[in-house]
């Protein structure tokens, strides 16, 4: 039995589909960028595997994955940062219940 | 032809992929949305070590396990009553969220399948990244070279922290 491209990719489809669930129907605001995380992980995975298996002698798809964890950190640490001051002035993270801003 | 260690580790990992991001956005209590996301983020790594690519697996540790994750649980205790579980969903929303998955997959699913013959590709020769590799390819301004990507990427994480820092102080 052979490990192929395929048996990468459906794990990683999953990942994303459950990513984009969780980003409809959650109404937490930590719980709506959880599954960010879960849809970014799943296309680093995408990355690293078709460099893996379609272009071994090449480093790009392991470079994309690379910068895309740094930038994903980076969005992180401001959103949750944005997250905490919404906290304090609104006393409250639940996505439906944050109408002042809405136009 | 795999070695059969290889084989079942990765039925463990995929196991773990799809069990452990199905409960991430399925668990009512936010916490433990957390901690499956850590469990889903160390099987991501585990596919990055059988890929060959140690050094991104350990960046995936160090960064997303070890960085982001602490991230949540601090933001998750600062802002909440961690241990209560959210209100069951409206229908509705679970319904569009729903279709908007199942579509997804099924688009995506088709495209996979009918590629077949592509996606039979199997690993066909090993491959060599070294740390010496990486760097002097980050650092390269040759073809292929990251250089500039390398100092971008230092400028936006130097303009999220002071970003950061002006959006969470106190006034």
């Amino acid at each position: 039995m052979d490990l192929t491209l395929l048996m990468y990719l459906v794990p990683s489809l999953i990942m994303f589909c459950c990513g984009v669930y969780g980003f409809v129907t959650r109404k937490n605001m930590i719980a709506v960028l959880i599954s960010l995380e879960l849809m970014l992980n799943a296309v680093d995975i995408n990355f690293v595997v078709f460099n893996r298996f379609l272009f071994p002698g090449e480093m790009e798809g392991m470079f994309f994955s690379l910068f895309a964890i740094a930038i994903a950190a980076a969005e992180t640490a401001l959103v949750i940062a944005i997250i905490i001051n919404v906290f304090r002035m609104a006393k409250n993270i639940d996505i439906r219940e944050l109408t002042k801003m809405k136009f | 032809m795999e070695s059969v260690g290889n084989i079942i580790m990765y039925f463990i990992i995929a196991l773990a992929i799809i069990v452990f991001s199905v409960l991430t956005v399925t668990t009512g209590k936010i916490l433990r949305a957390a901690t499956y996301l850590l469990f889903v983020l160390f099987a991501t790594a585990g596919i990055y070590f059988q890929m060959g690519y140690e050094f991104l697996g350990a960046v995936q540790i160090a960064v997303y396990a070890g960085g982001i994750l602490v991230l949540f649980v601090f933001a998750i205790f600062l802002t909440g009553k961690p241990g209560k579980a959210s209100e069951p969903l409206e229908s509705s929303k679970k319904k569009i969220g729903l279709s908007a998955a199942i579509l997804g997959a099924l688009v995506c699913g088709y495209a996979l399948f009918s590629k077949a013959d592509m996606c039979n590709a199997v690993v066909s020769q090993p491959i060599d990244v070294t740390i010496n590799n990486i760097g002097s390819m980050l650092l390269s301004t040759e073809k292929f070279g990251y250089l500039l990507p390398f100092e971008a990427i230092s400028i936006l994480l130097l303009a999220c922290i002071i970003g950061g820092i002006v959006i969470a102080r106190k006034r």
